[in-house]
Order: C-alpha cells, then sequence, then structure tokens
C-alpha cells in the first residue's frame, strides 16, 4: 500500500531534497527579506520590527544620495571592469590557442589569480599600493614615471579597484573562449587558408563570429559577478576614501552591520536583487539573437 | 550493634564532609562557559591565567577570540538570533553598548556586583564605570583604558633643540620643521579614514572647545568645530604622508614605526608596538607627551575601549559572574598591567609592581591626561556607527582642501537628525 504511493510519486520525490534546499536555503531568505523591507528594526530582541510600509523605499530612492552614488559606482565598476576584462580576455585566449610549448604550463599560471582568496589578494594589493611605501609606486618612482596615489585618492580608488579585478577575472574570460576555441569546426580555417585570407582577416571574419555565443556567455556570468563584488572592496577601502568607492553591496552591509537598520538594509538589497534580475534578463534577451 | 552504627555514623559524616569540602573547593563543577574574547593583549595577558581558574572553580572555558571586527559581527549574527550560547564576551562600550542595551542583549551585572563585595567597584575609575552603564544598567566591567597622546621622536627633537609640542601652534610648527616629503620624512601622521578617524579627532574637537553635540544639539558646525576641522585637515594635507585619506592606525602607526614621521597621535595603547622591536624601527627613540592645548586646553579623551559583559540569553549566570569577578579582580587586572594592559583600577595604577611594565614618562603622559580629559571619544549616540561616518565626510573634506564649513553644516543637520530620531 505505502510503497504503491509512493512509486507513484517517486518523481516528486527523487526532486524533494534539492526542492527544500532551495527553499530553505533560497526562497525563504529572500522572502523574509522582502518582508523585512517594509519594517523598521534595529535587530532588537526585545523590539519587534515596526511595519513603516514603503517608507524604507522612499528614503532610499528620493532622500538618499548615498545610495545614488553606489548604484552609480556599482555601474560604472562593471561596466569598465567586465569591459576590459572581455577586450583583453579574448586577445590572450587568441595568442594561447597557438599549438605553443608549454601551452598548458602557461594556461595553469593563468588559473592561478582566480582561485586565489579575494580577501587575500586584496590584502596583498592594498600593500602594493600603498602610497609610500608600497611596490607599485616604487616601480613607477625607479622608472621615473609619476607616482599615484591609487586607494587613497577619492579620484583613483575605484580605478584601482577595477585593475585588481581585472587581474584576478580576466583569466576566467580566457578561459571560457579557449574552450571555445578549441571546439571550433576546422574546415572555415582551411577554406579561409585556400582563398588566401590574412590572419587578421581570418580572426575578425572567421574565428570572432564563430565564438561570439561563447564571449556572450563568458560576459553573462561574469557581469552578474562583478555586479556583487564585495570581497576586495571591503578589505581594500571599506568603500572610503570618502564614500568613493562605496557600491551597492557595501552600502547595504554598512546600513544592516553598522548602522543597525535592517529595514533599509533589506530595502536596498531588494532594489539590487531586482536590478540584477533586470540585467540577466537583459543579457538573456541580447544573447538570443546571437546564439548561432 | 551499637558500634557498627557508630561506626556507619562516622563514615558518613566523614563522607558528607570531604564532599562538603570538595564542593567548596570546586563550586561550578561540571559547568562550562562559552566565553568570545578580542584579539587584543588583555586576551593575550590572561590566557595563561585561565587554567588557574579552571582548577580553582571546577567551570570549564570554552575560550574564542576573534578580530574586532570579526567579534563585533559574530556577536550581532548570534545575539540577533535570539539563541546564542554565549556566557561572557567582550565588547566596546563606546561602540556598542548603547545599542545592545537597546537590544537588550547584556545582563545588568549591578545586582551582581552589589551582591559580591569582592569586586570592589569603587576601585573602577567612576569614568571608567559611567561609560558602560546605560540607563542605569551596568553593561559591562571595564578591563582596557586609553587615552589619546602624542607619539614623538625623542632624537630629532633633541637635535633640533625644539621642545615637545604643548600647545596646537607650537605642534603646527615643529610639523612644519620636521616635514621633508622629498625624502620620504613626514611632520605628522594620524588617521584619515573616514569613520576610524573620528576617535582621533575628537580630542582635537574636544581641546578648540568643540563637541559632537551639547544637550541634543549638534554642534558640527559651531566656529570651534570648524577650526578644529580645518586645523586636522590642514596638519594632515600640509604636513602627513600621501594616501593618508585610506589611512586607519595599521597604516599610520606603520609610518611613524617605520622611521617617516616625526609625530604621531593616537590611542596610547599602541605605545607597546612602537618598543616592540619587531613592529617598530624606533623603539628607544620615541617619546610620549600630553595632547596638545588648543582654545579649551589640552582635552584629550580618556576612555574604556573594552569592557567584559555577559550575555542575556547566558544559562549560567552564577558561573559567568564567578568567571567576569576573577577575570577583573584585583590580582589579575595588576597581572593584565603587568602585561602592558592600561587598566581602569585604581588598585593597579597604584602599585608600583602595576606600572612597571610601562615606560615611566608614559605613566607621567597618562596621570596628566586624566585630568580635564573627556569620557567619550565619539558620538555618544545608539547610531554610533552612522555618526560616525557623518563626522567622517567632514574630516576626509578637510584633509582633502575642500570647503569645511559647507561639509560641516550638511553633517550638523545629518547628525541632529540621528539625534532627533533617539531622542
Amino acid at each position: 500500500m505505502l510503497s504503491r504511493w509512493f512509486d507513484k510519486r517517486i518523481r516528486y520525490l527523487f526532486v524533494m531534497p534539492a526542492l527544500i534546499f532551495v527553499v530553505v536555503m533560497m526562497a525563504f531568505p529572500i522572502l523574509y527579506t522582502f518582508r523585512l523591507s517594509f519594517t523598521k528594526w534595529s535587530m532588537s530582541a526585545t523590539r519587534p520590527p515596526v511595519w513603516i510600509a514603503l517608507g524604507n523605499y522612499v528614503s532610499l530612492l528620493f532622500n538618499d544620495p548615498r545610495f545614488w552614488g553606489a548604484v552609480g559606482r556599482t555601474f560604472a565598476f562593471t561596466l569598465v571592469a567586465v569591459a576590459v576584462e572581455t577586450v583583453l580576455g579574448v586577445i590572450i585566449a587568441l595568442v594561447l590557442n597557438r599549438e605553443t610549448r608549454g601551452q598548458n604550463f602557461i594556461k595553469t599560471l593563468f588559473l592561478l589569480p582566480m582561485i586565489a582568496t579575494p580577501v587575500a589578494v586584496g590584502m596583498v594589493w592594498l600593500l602594493m599600493f600603498e602610497p609610500s611605501i608600497g611596490v607599485i609606486n616604487y616601480l613607477l618612482g625607479a622608472l621615473g614615471l609619476p607616482q599615484g596615489l591609487w586607494l587613497a585618492s577619492p579620484s583613483q580608488a575605484l580605478a584601482s579597484l577595477i585593475m585588481v579585478d581585472v587581474w584576478q577575472w580576466t583569466p576566467m574570460i580566457t578561459l571560457i573562449v579557449l574552450a571555445g576555441l578549441a571546439s571550433l569546426p576546422r574546415e572555415p580555417f582551411e577554406a579561409a587558408i585556400v582563398d588566401g585570407a590574412s590572419r587578421l582577416q581570418t580572426v575578425f571574419h572567421i574565428t570572432l563570429p564563430l565564438i561570439k555565443p561563447t564571449v556572450v556567455a563568458a560576459v553573462i556570468l561574469r557581469t552578474i559577478d562583478a555586479f556583487k563584488t564585495y570581497d576586495i572592496i571591503y578589505t581594500m577601502t571599506q568603500g572610503g576614501p570618502g564614500f568613493a568607492t562605496e557600491t551597492l553591496n557595501i552600502y547595504s552591509f554598512v546600513l544592516g552591520f553598522q548602522y543597525f537598520q535592517m529595514g533599509k538594509a533589506s530595502a536596498l538589497l531588494m532594489v539590487f536583487f531586482a536590478l540584477v534580475l533586470g540585467l540577466a534578463i537583459i543579457l538573456n534577451w541580447l544573447k538570443k539573437p546571437l546564439a548561432v | 550493634m551499637k558500634r557498627l552504627l557508630t561506626a556507619l555514623m562516622v563514615i558518613a559524616i566523614l563522607v558528607a564532609m570531604s564532599f562538603s569540602v570538595l564542593a567548596a573547593e570546586q563550586p561550578f563543577k561540571g559547568t562550562t562557559l562559552r566565553i568570545v574574547l578580542s584579539n587584543h593583549p588583555w586576551t593575550d595577558a590572561i590566557r595563561p591565567l585561565l587554567s588557574e581558574f579552571e582548577e580553582a572553580t571546577g567551570i570549564r572555558l570554552q575560550v574564542e577570540s576573534l578580530f574586532e571586527d570579526q567579534l563585533s559581527q559574530k556577536l550581532l549574527v548570534e545575539f540577533a538570533s535570539g539563541t546564542s550560547t554565549i556566557d561572557v564576551f567582550m565588547q566596546r562600550p563606546l561602540q556598542e553598548a548603547k545599542q545592545f542595551q537597546e537590544n537588550g542583549w547584556y545582563t545588568d551585572l549591578r545586582p551582581f556586583a552589589e551582591a559580591d563585595q569582592d569586586i570592589d567597584l569603587d576601585d573602577f575609575f567612576p569614568s571608567a564605570l559611567l561609560a558602560e552603564t546605560v540607563e542605569g544598567v551596568l553593561t559591562g566591567i571595564p578591563i582596557v583604558t586609553e587615552q589619546e597622546i602624542i607619539y614623538y621622536r625623542k632624537d630629532l627633537f633633541e637635535q633640533a633643540g625644539i621642545s615637545v609640542p604643548t600647545t596646537m601652534e607650537e605642534f603646527e610648527a615643529a610639523a612644519a620643521h620636521f616635514h621633508d616629503p622629498e625624502n620620504s620624512f613626514f611632520g605628522f601622521v594620524s588617521r584619515g579614514q573616514r569613520a576610524a578617524a573620528v576617535t582621533q579627532f575628537s580630542s582635537f574637537l574636544y581641546s578648540f572647545g568643540g563637541n559632537f553635540d551639547v544637550d541634543g544639539v549638534a554642534t558640527l558646525n559651531t566656529p570651534e568645530s570648524i577650526e578644529a576641522f580645518t586645523y586636522y585637515g590642514d596638519m594632515l594635507r600640509n604636513y602627513g604622508p600621501p594616501g593618508v585619506l585610506n589611512m586607519s592606525w595599521p597604516q599610520a602607526l606603520a609610518i611613524f614605526a617605520q622611521g617617516n614621521a616625526a609625530m604621531y597621535t593616537d590611542a596610547s595603547v599602541f605605545y607597546s608596538n612602537m618598543l616592540d622591536p619587531e613592529q617598530s624601527d624606533v623603539g628607544e627613540l620615541v617619546g610620549f607627551a600630553q595632547f596638545p592645548a588648543g582654545r579649551a586646553g589640552s582635552r584629550p579623551y580618556s576612555v574604556v575601549s573594552w569592557g567584559i559583559s555577559m550575555a542575556q540569553t547566558s544559562k549560567n549566570k552564577e558561573a559567568a559572574w564567578e568567571f567576569i569577578k576573577w577575570a577583573t579582580g584585583k590580582e589579575i587586572t595588576l597581572a593584565a598591567q603587568a602585561g602592558q594592559v592600561p587598566s581602569a583600577r585604581t588598585s593597579a595604577w597604584e602599585n608600583p609592581e602595576g606600572v612597571k611594565s610601562f615606560p615611566a614618562q608614559l605613566v607621567e603622559v597618562i596621570m596628566a591626561s586624566s585630568e580635564g580629559s573627556m569620557p567619550y571619544d565619539r558620538p555618544n549616540v545608539i547610531g554610533v556607527g552612522e555618526a560616525r561616518d557623518v563626522v567622517g565626510t567632514v574630516i576626509v573634506t578637510a584633509i582633502e582642501g575642500g570647503d569645511v564649513a559647507a561639509a560641516a553644516n550638511k553633517a550638523n543637520r545629518d547628525y541632529q537628525a540621528i539625534l532627533d530620531r533617539e531622542k
């Protein structure tokens, strides 16, 4: 009797573990945050959250210059970092794709930044960027080039963080593109050689169009990841100098865990969630006509 | 038969007596306390003594120690969950006491202290106990105190024949004299990072006659306050190292400890880092001086930087109190102070053993600093993190050489909003 009941529902039962995991670890926190975003709560054990409807959203969207600054910086960081990473990553992949000796060794070297812990990466770059005792300014000075203030300058700090992100994540684009290149058919290239196409012509008219879907997939992954960058920013500047590198993630952390405004922090995270979701939908939609 | 009964009774009495002796020796046998501490010299000083406590009481201690930011976050997350198993924890009263009390996370220690005269509350600096008291609740027992002082290079001042500055004017003149950026040597270094700078700026603010607020009214844009902001910003812009805007104490201290600055203002606790040859190239060359006097005199902060508290959710409050009483008692305080941790107990400071490990010049400066000092080094509000960012924005503007008055006006409005919210 019981076994028949199980047999009939086996297809539901087998997905249950995964389903429960998703509900408990993802759906519940999102819904809880959503509810919290309409309240005012300081994490107090004795004072429960107070319902204030859209109050948090109104104060974020209309009365908070720090929020809009953070939105701008989040987009600037993502756009510039991903653009540079894509261009560099594709170029490096094309260069590495030739059959050369030690290719695997070079590929392994390229993997290293990616597998390093972001916090450790941040601490090391923090030292290298140090204006008076850091190695970057030391080298620039030794070469007679102008030195920068890097993370300590409100105008250079965001660009410095982008540099670190590029250093760490360009290899990911390279690896994905290399995988794409490896799967390309040989015939179009042979045809191009027969037709007398130059190397550059081959790259622009055959290779790039063929690997476009791969590049787009890499860009989508990277964009969503870059959008929520947190660790390197927190370890290197904590959003400073002033608020010059405060992105949405940093601001939500500060609101929640330093200002104890859990409601407002939740509202910000919901806005952030909507932005990421919107971005993913747009990128997905852009991808469709590109897919071959 | 009678003999047997007598023998049995004797045995019974003996057994009972031996039990009661055991019980008196280890009254809390079988209890385990979970204790969360900060990675701080105080923790290092008491760690080797913990086994004595365990033996005397029978309490097993489960000690975790974390860096201060991680500690704050751990406490927040555990307490907010309402199911924390933490019994005793270290906390920063000025940063956390108001919020934690508001959230109901402390056990009031006053009833314990009143019932148990061993703790001798009168031995503590009154201002230190005040710092731990929120709305009449004693949230913790102070364990570490600190004042803002000047660290300076004795050798350079002697060579140049300049006396140690006692006023803001002399302070600036000395900084200007030693400033030599071509050779990577700077007249003055201090913190410039938005929120981190606020505490070290506070002594400048008080000494110029300013304050964060007076009677619930924000006073960040009074002429005195603006003068203090401008002075601090000018000092760091004109005589400070490049990159000061991203400096909290580790970076600023490193500049001074590597011999790249003539003067450094920060908390007195860092003197041991300065003297440690592992961390500092300037060791013996460091002098200590009282904070320079401005229009309102020399008014450095003198605060409780760390205290030890009992969690509201603790299930072993009696045992937890036993530990707190022991860890903050005269004996352990003296031992910790011998390990270079400045305490809040008068008895430890009056005992020659207690000051033996401190440089004589520093003890003098610490004693002199307590006169006219201020009991807090940051805005005294629940939303202290937010308030620090508000004040820090003006400091950053001043260091950048921007419009200090405009920034101060805006900060004053924002700070007033925080004050009003908490009324």
